[in-house]
């Protein structure tokens, strides 16, 4: 069992001033063996945060990003998945889930994590999971309204994941989830 | 010399050592055979050991012990002969038969001791002649072990309320007067001491006096153990009857070490009680006694003493405790012109610390001090460290307490307090200011308070005269911009009128902050005016409301289109231009074609002038397409405007690749699902065939320079594109160009085979094959449209 906590689009602090104390006390050091971060920390002070709830931090790069060594995509084997980073400002339509699907085959990975929108989403789509994990401070989005903060959780156990959708309304956390198998015929074959 | 002098003492308290404890030995043997004339005589001449005069206090004190214990021993036996053989009375006499003055004290205080106990005089008079009699000690140092002595037997044997010897004659002022004598005398001897033996040896014989400290204080100890000592008694005699002493001693080292005693020993609400006596001491001890630490201590324990229980808290008022504190420091200061500037801080800051435990609803005081410590710090010029700290704490401390940086904003001397401090300093309370505002979530709610803060927080907010900024850190300097723009997250009212007036407030404090600072502060400002226009979008519909002060989507439009003007012009053309593209797609939303379009002629021209950096030109390209992708504002002509040159960049950017990819994604603009009026299938198909071509001629480019074809990668990704269009039902795109490219890669692949194979894109293509597989298994429209697509 592999604990992999997906985060992105905090904009601190040019959208918000950090995040939610509900999250803060949540994600402590020690619980979750890996981070991916769609990007859009934008500053190093976060970057050092989530480097210190886990030394296995992936990022890709975000648009307000000031580290410009981010890469623009990035992929990560977990176990038995392959899974794949973006942010996401790339792919035009902004969210388009079949034009992320393109992105899903291009990069030939099981679960594509990607974010700019600020719209927390999980989908299975086709072979495998599309994941937004919003924004984490719940900034402002040209693209979507009343953002609140959300972060993503995966549990992944073999060829199974579940994933936990973590999301703070009017100062309460939600938890929703989403189970997805992996048939042993997807998409790693060539 | 030094250490001669070591070895010699070493000697000299060995051979006393020996004297005594041969003495006592003899001493031992007439109390078992009850000869009481020889007992007398060995235990005064043991006693004799005590009048060497070559020792020093630390030595001394190890015969003194000795003694000690050989006198208790002796005191068992007079206890014990007196209800045998020999009264007490007759022992009394006897004992003052010794020969020197020193041994006859001592053994007269032990007896004296059990004559107290014998209750067969009153205790009083005893107490009188014993305290009386060891005058006949001059010698200090002799002298102070000698009334120690007196004071340690006698102490248990003092006439106070509920002791067995108080009743008839015997009072608890007897006890007072005994005491209090005793500590007079023995302070006169402590004193004088300084005077004894060569000058240039007063620093060592101040280090020894400084050790002997602990036998004058204890006699304020047993004072302060003293049941019967009322108020009363303690204000009108006790008190009066010590500062006296303390005050004409005129000795800093006594007066500073007395005075903190007093304030230890007795009772916090005693002190609160003869504050005015206590305080009035201050000014007429002599200019060198460190007077701060002394009051600071004082205001520290009523401070506890206040903190410990809220019924205390009218006693504090009754006296006027803040009034006289206050006073007494302003006193103080004056009196001891020559003070640091760190000394008088600490006083004010104690008595701040003070105010906030006992009046913590007492702004006025809280500005009181603040303003007398301006006063104080006034033309001093540049603080030292040590003070610079104490202010800090100082200024701190309101915010502490009261949680909330609104209350600090009325404080009118704060903001005078911070104008003295160093620039450094300044920073670093303007980043306590900051981490307070942070840690209580405070809301700054009005312009005007805005513009209070951003006055105190100066610092941080533009470079102050004489500035060096060079010397700054980078890191440092971002860490501390940063937290400014958080600061700026944490303005906010609900009223969009005023949450208007405290952007434009934010705007002219940042915007003197140069070159450095506009792109840490000018991001968060605008975010804070785009929610704003959230708000006010959708009520700015009904109209009609009274335009001059009212927030319009329009006004805050222009206010967002002149701020990123000047990030442009930093110059910052990157982030500028981002956050034109928001305000566009701001303006989108709230209808405005015409500001829309302004803001995308602004990051237009932004891209056309200043972006040069091939990188930041895709990324910039992307959210330009990904932004007008997404406009619905525009009508037809505008929007071909936009489009076209969009498409245009696309085709200029440096690499091939990028261009093709820039292209393809043009496509989006000609083909939105949710707008009817854009489907132009055409020239979605004319976009993909321009990405092809350009992708062509990327593979023969790789063909000349690196002597193998290309990846196949971008065909992958236009028949991905290919497929997109054909599912969205774009009838330009035919089943026959599908298969055409299917082909192409496929025979492309093969060729490859042989050189350079690309694992990334065999999979890729993998995946799409499967893709267009499963869309044709997927039955209903979907496979049916897909299922003509040969494999």
């Amino acid at each position: 069992m592999v604990l992999v906590l997906a985060i992105g689009d905090l904009h601190i602090p040019h959208r918000a001033p950090d995040l939610p104390a509900k999250f803060k006390s949540m994600l402590v050091p020690g619980k979750i063996q890996h981070i991916i971060c769609t990007g859009n920390l934008c500053i190093k002070e976060v970057h050092d945060y989530l480097k210190s709830l886990c030394p296995s931090l992936h990022i890709t790069r975000g648009e307000y990003d000031e580290d410009a060594r981010y890469p623009e995509t990035k992929t990560i084997t977990i176990g038995q998945f392959k899974l794949g980073l973006c942010h996401g400002h790339q792919v035009v339509p902004w969210g388009d889930l079949d034009s992320l699907a393109m992105l899903q085959r291009q990069l030939d990975v099981d679960i594509l994590v990607s974010g700019h929108t600020h719209q927390f989403k999980a989908y299975k789509h086709e072979a495998g999971v599309v994941i937004n994990p919003g924004s984490a401070t719940g900034a402002y989005s040209s693209i979507t309204y009343d953002v609140n903060p959300s972060f993503v959780l995966m549990d992944i156990d073999g060829l199974r994941v579940v994933v936990y959708v973590y999301e703070l309304i009017d100062g309460e956390v939600k938890v929703d989830k989403i189970d997805f198998k992996k048939t042993s015929t997807a998409t790693t074959t060539i | 010399m030094m250490s001669d002098g070591v070895e010699d003492e070493e000697k000299w308290l060995t051979a006393g050592i020996a004297g005594l404890q041969q003495n006592a030995f003899y001493m031992h043997r007439a109390l078992d055979s009850n000869n009481i004339k020889d007992a007398l005589k060995y235990s005064a001449q043991m006693l004799s050991e005590l009048r060497t005069s070559r020792l020093s206090p630390h030595k001394y004190y190890e015969l003194y012990m000795r003694a000690f214990d050989e006198l208790r021993k002796l005191e068992i036996f007079f206890k014990e002969e007196s209800k045998r053989s020999c009264s007490i009375i007759e022992l009394y006499e006897l004992v003052q038969h010794a020969g020197n003055i020193l041994p006859r004290l001592y053994l007269l205080c032990t007896v004296g001791s059990v004559y107290i106990r014998s209750k067969e005089a009153p205790a009083k008079d005893i107490l009188k002649d014993l305290v009386e009699m060891c005058r006949g000690i001059q010698h200090p140092l002799r002298g102070l072990f000698l009334r120690s002595y007196l004071s340690q037997v006698s102490r248990d044997k003092l006439p106070d309320i509920g002791s067995e010897y108080e009743g008839d004659e015997n009072t608890v002022m007897d006890a007072v007067e005994f005491v209090l004598q005793n500590f007079t005398e023995m302070n006169k001897l402590w004193v004088r001491m300084q005077h004894q033996g060569p000058a240039r040896e007063k620093e060592k014989r101040e280090k020894e006096r400084n050790e002997l400290r602990d036998l004058v204080g204890k006699n304020l100890h047993v004072l302060g153990q003293i049941e019967g000592i009322d108020l009363e008694l303690y204000r009108d005699t006790v008190l009066p009857r010590i500062l006296e002493q303390v005050v004409n001693c005129k000795d800093d080292l006594a007066q500073y070490y007395l005075m903190d005693c007093i304030i230890q020993v007795f009772p916090d609400e005693y002190h609160l009680q003869t504050l005015e006596t206590l305080l009035g001491a201050c000014p007429q001890l002599q200019p060198s006694v460190d007077i701060k630490t002394v009051l600071s201590g004082l205001m520290e324990r009523l401070s506890n003493y206040a903190a410990s229980s809220i019924e205390v808290l009218p006693e504090f008022v009754q006296v006027e405790a803040f009034a006289k504190l206050n006073n007494a420091i302003g006193q103080v200061i004056e009196a001891q012109p020559d003070m640091p500037v760190f000394g008088a801080v600490t006083l004010y800051s104690s008595l701040l610390t003070f105010t906030l435990h006992v009046h913590p609803e007492r702004l006025d005081y809280v500005d009181q001090i603040l303003g007398a410590c301006v006063s104080k710090i006034a033309g001093k010029g540049k603080l030292e460290g040590k003070a610079t700290k104490q202010i800090v704490a100082l200024l701190s401390a309101p915010l502490e307490k009261y949680n909330d940086i609104d209350t600090a904003l009325k404080l009118s001397n704060y903001p005078l307090v911070m104008e003295y401090l160093d620039d450094s300093t300044n920073k670093v309370m303007s980043n306590v200011i900051i981490q307070s505002i942070m840690k209580n979530k405070t809301h700054i709610s009005t312009a005007e308070k805005v513009g209070a803060l951003f006055e105190l927080i100066k610092g941080l907010i533009k470079d102050l005269d004489g500035d060096d900024n060079d010397e700054m850190d980078e890191d440092d300097f971002k860490e501390e911009q940063n937290s400014v723009a958080r600061l700026i997250q944490m303005l906010y009212n609900d009223d969009p009128r005023e949450m208007l007036k405290i952007i434009h407030m934010v705007k002219k404090h940042i915007m003197s902050g140069g070159p450095k600072r506009l792109p840490f502060t000018i991001p968060p400002l605008i975010y804070n005016a785009l929610k704003l226009v959230r708000r006010v979008q959708s009520q700015d519909e009904n109209g009609s409301e009274d335009e001059t002060s009212s927030a319009t989507p329009k006004k805050i439009f222009q206010l967002l289109n002149q701020t990123i003007e000047v990030l442009s012009m930093v110059p910052a053309p990157d982030l500028a231009l981002r956050l034109y593209l928001e305000c566009a797609e701001a303006a989108n939303d709230c209808d405005l074609e015409p500001v829309a379009y302004e803001f995308f002629t602004q990051a237009y021209i932004l891209y056309e002038e200043e972006i040069s950096d091939s990188k930041a030109q895709v990324t910039a390209l992307y959210l330009i397409i990904g932004t007008l992708q997404r406009m619905h504002t525009f009508g037809v002509e505008n929007r071909d405007t936009l489009t076209h040159k969009a498409t245009g960049y696309s085709a200029k950017l440096l690499k091939k690749p990028d261009q093709c990819r820039a292209v393809y994604a043009c496509s989006h603009l000609f083909w939105v699902d949710d707008q009817d009026g854009i489907k132009d299938g055409e020239r979605v198909l004319l976009c993909l065939k321009r990405a092809l071509r350009i992708a062509n001629a990327a593979q023969q480019m790789a063909n000349v320079t690196k002597g193998s074809s290309g990846s196949v990668v971008l065909f992958i990704e236009i028949l991905n594109k290919y497929l997109y269009f054909f599912e969205k039902g774009n009838t330009q795109i035919t089943v026959a160009s599908i298969e055409g490219l299917i082909e192409l890669v496929t025979s492309e692949m093969q060729s490859d085979s042989k050189g350079t194979a690309d694992p990334g894109a065999e999979a890729f293509f993998a995946s799409t094959m499967r893709y267009i597989q499963s869309q044709k298994d997927k039955g209903g429209a979907t496979g049916e449209k897909f299922d003509p697509i040969k494999v």
